[in-house]
């Protein structure tokens, strides 16, 4: 018999109440400690991703004075029409600008360094001016040129100039004349609109994620396909289907697939609909079915899960009424699951926009600089685009890489947040 | 339950419509292969694409092996036109193409490239024969576990070397050039392909195609030695170092004059039945072999790409401009 009054136990008692509070506290610690190493590998993870990529948003360029001398582009100033317009000679009018901004005689090795500071672009921005406004022909003006990679990195300062010459793009030459540039007040920086509407390059200072925007938003686009498909397997499913073998094995068949690699669904893509099908390879059209079936199962499962939090009293009081099973799932059951579908579709959606594993293995997984025109031109997506620019050697590509991941990072969080949002507003709870 | 019958033959026509394979045609190259022969494709392409009279090509990056397997599929619009190749066409997959129809091939020679042996600046520059480099990585080999156990003048550093993947190019390469020219001369009597057998005990280890990836790995880690391409090299030499192989450094002129051992050329390989039927592979074949791009001065060479000797490349010129199929000899 023990007696709760003695000191002893009541000492004891104190002493294991003392531990298991002890005890509580260190648990709540475990839960916090996990918690603030999920936040510190998240930020770091945030910093490494701005801190390498915010300079991707910005653009090096270069005034050089152009004169635009109808003999030298090939174009006599009397037909200025526009077929010969667009045939003409930028690339040396752009050369002779380079060089005449630099001072003194250029040797030929001098030349290609001194062309090495500008884009290989740079003739096509001319000619997309020249174009634009015929009448610049045979005036001289100030052209803002995209500078190279190799000077966008030095501006930015994203490489080090201090370093043995041998170890640098841009050698002590090429050093000088940027310098001399930057006091002639040349060289200045923009906003890099650039970035947002143009395809890929292989020019890092040309890239862009126009193209893969594109292409995510056409590959979405078929995407939606699955939302009908889905709805109805899960509406029939969860209201009318007979509880029997058969609708055993479906469900419990789709709810493996939900689990199924994604990678399998590239798979099912290649061999069906690109060899079976004949449809066009790397096109956002079989993109967007491969990631439709792959994200159906979680559409079902999302929209079985809401059809069955309805409560039963509103299916009984329909029927009590007199209306047809039809009536009570269209009119009653499905509006009030819709919400929690929904969110499931936007969960799957931004799921299928991240995803890259299936697209390798029906090409869209390629260089494309074409920004797609429609569903069947080939393209690439947000995710493929950031794989090809993390997988290339020049330097130019890494702040152009986070810079992407930004972007996708935005798309999801966006998403997602309208998902929440139709949850709260729209969302009944019983 | 009559009235949903309806539907079944409105979905079928749906059906259809869908999966039938619209009257589509392909308007616009498709280029697969390898992924050193991609950085140099992808160039020539965009500026044939920004000359606004064709379609960019597209170009996936398969690997060799890869790519031979999906260019020898047959002939047609869903089939890719080009394929691009770090070694030439083996006898094997020669009889695959020819087996499914793709019999006029052109093989283009684009330039050479040096594979390079390289570790972090961080750590020192070293030379290597390559017989020292077999004995490190051979399965059949001695397998040390330190490269001083190889010879005395090497580092006293564990073994630990990053190879590309068997379907890659330049793994191919690699395997011919150094696995079976270094070669134990009594494994080579026994069984030639017992060379080319790499060590699976954790001192070669295998990474992915990501050339990229490899760079950052061999700067995070001065142990380490990695195999690439020469133009990987080149856009990276203020974070790794290529080792001598044979006494010969890596440069433009030893992999052009082949003195380093191993250096290799690059090819890409064209349908014939599709020119003409696919607009812009002509030009595209025209761009590729121009001065302006493969010559000594040319805008591939500033890739890292190494230009061919001027009498080989003006015979692939004439190779390209009367599209002459090329043959197997066995």
């Amino acid at each position: 018999m023990i007696d709760r009054r003695s000191e002893e136990y009541k000492k004891r008692s104190g002493d294991r109440m003392a531990r298991r509070y002890r005890a509580d506290r260190r648990f709540r610690l475990y839960g916090q400690a996990a918690l603030v190493f999920g936040a510190l590998a998240l930020c770091i993870l945030m910093v490494s991703i701005f801190s390498s990529g915010y300079t991707a948003f910005f653009r090096t360029q270069v005034a050089l004075d152009v004169e635009l001398d109808p003999d030298v582009l090939g174009v006599a100033a009397a037909e200025q029409e526009h077929l010969s317009l667009e045939q003409a000679d930028y690339y040396t009018v752009v050369n002779r600008a380079i060089y005449n901004a630099i001072p003194g005689e250029l040797e030929r090795s001098d030349r290609k360094l001194a062309k090495g500071l500008i884009s290989n672009g740079a003739s096509v921005e001319l000619r997309e001016m020249v174009l634009e406004n015929p009448a610049l022909v045979g005036r001289t003006v100030k052209v803002n040129f995209t500078a190279s990679s190799d000077l966008d990195q030095l501006h930015k300062g994203n490489v080090p100039r201090d370093v043995e010459e041998g170890l640098r793009r841009i050698n002590d030459k090429q050093l000088a004349w940027y310098d001399r540039w930057v006091q002639e007040g040349r060289v200045s920086s923009t906003f890099n609109w650039n970035f947002f509407t143009s395809g890929d390059s292989r020019n890092p200072e040309m890239a862009g994620i126009g193209g893969a925007i594109t292409g995510s938003i056409f590959t979405l686009l078929c995407f939606v396909l699955s939302f009908p498909v889905g709805v109805a397997a899960a509406v029939y499913l969860e209201e009318f289907a007979p509880k029997n073998k058969w609708t055993d094995m479906i469900e419990v068949n789709i709810n493996n697939l939900a689990a199924v690699p994604s990678i399998i669904f590239g798979l099912l893509g290649l061999a069906i609909l690109l060899n079976v099908f004949n449809m066009p390879r790397g096109t956002p059209v079989v993109g967007g079915m491969v990631l439709a079936l792959m994200t159906l199962p979680t559409i079902i499962i999302a929209c079985r899960a809401s059809l069955k939090a309805v409560p039963p009293s509103i299916r009984q009081g329909a029927l009590a009424m007199g209306a047809s099973p039809m009536q009570v799932t269209l009119h009653h059951v499905l509006p009030l699951a819709l919400p929690g579908t929904l969110t499931g579709t936007i969960i799957g959606l931004s799921q299928a926009l991240g995803e890259t594993a299936p697209l390798l293995m029906i090409g869209m997984v390629a260089f494309i600089v074409d920004i797609p025109g429609g569903v069947t031109d080939p393209s690439a997506v947000l995710p493929v685009q950031i794989y090809l620019w993390a997988e290339s050697a020049e330097r130019g590509f890494v702040e152009k890489t986070s810079a992407a991941i930004m972007i996708i990072l935005a798309f999801l969080v966006t998403m997602n947040l309208f998902a929440i949002y139709l949850r709260q507003r729209f969302e009944r709870r019983w | 339950m009559k009235k949903s019958m309806k539907f079944v033959p409105a979905l079928a026509a749906m059906a259809v419509l869908l999966f039938s394979g619209p009257a589509y045609a392909r308007d616009q190259i498709q280029i697969v292969g390898s992924s050193t022969v991609y950085p140099f494709a992808t160039v020539v392409a965009e500026r044939l694409g920004a000359k606004g009279m064709f379609k960019t090509p597209v170009i996936e990056s398969t690997g060799t092996g890869g790519g031979m397997k999906l260019f020898c599929a047959g002939i047609g619009e869903k089939h890719p036109d080009i394929t691009n190749a770090s070694r030439a066409m083996k006898e094997s997959e020669w009889e695959m193409c020819r087996k499914n129809g793709v019999k006029d091939i052109v093989e283009i020679t684009v330039g050479n490239d040096g594979i390079a042996f390289a570790n972090s600046l961080k750590s020192d520059k070293l030379n290597f024969t390559v017989e020292q480099l077999w004995k490190a990585m051979a399965a059949k080999g001695p397998k040390p576990q330190k490269w001083s156990q190889i010879d005395s003048s090497l580092p006293n550093v564990p073994i630990r070397i990053l190879t590309p993947p068997p379907t890659s190019g330049t793994r191919d390469a690699w395997n011919a050039l150094v696995m079976s020219k270094g070669c134990d001369p009594k494994v080579k009597a026994n069984n030639k392909d017992d060379c080319e057998l790499m060590r699976e005990d954790g001192a070669v280890i295998e990474a992915g195609e990501n050339d990229a990836l490899l760079v950052q790995k061999l700067q995070a880690d001065p142990g380490l030695f990695g195999i690439f391409g020469f133009s990987y090299l080149d856009g990276n030499r203020d974070k790794i170092q290529a080792a001598s192989i044979n006494g010969v450094d890596i440069t433009l002129g030893s992999i052009q004059s082949y003195e380093y051992p191993v250096s290799r050329p690059l090819f890409f390989y064209v349908k014939k039945a599709h020119i003409g039927v696919i607009p812009g592979i002509r030009e595209y074949l025209k761009e590729f072999t121009s001065p302006s791009a493969v010559g000594e001065d040319g805008y591939l060479a500033d890739r890292g790409l190494v230009p061919l000797e001027p009498k080989k490349l003006s015979a692939v010129r004439s190779t390209a401009n009367n599209l002459t199929p090329m043959t197997m000899t066995k």
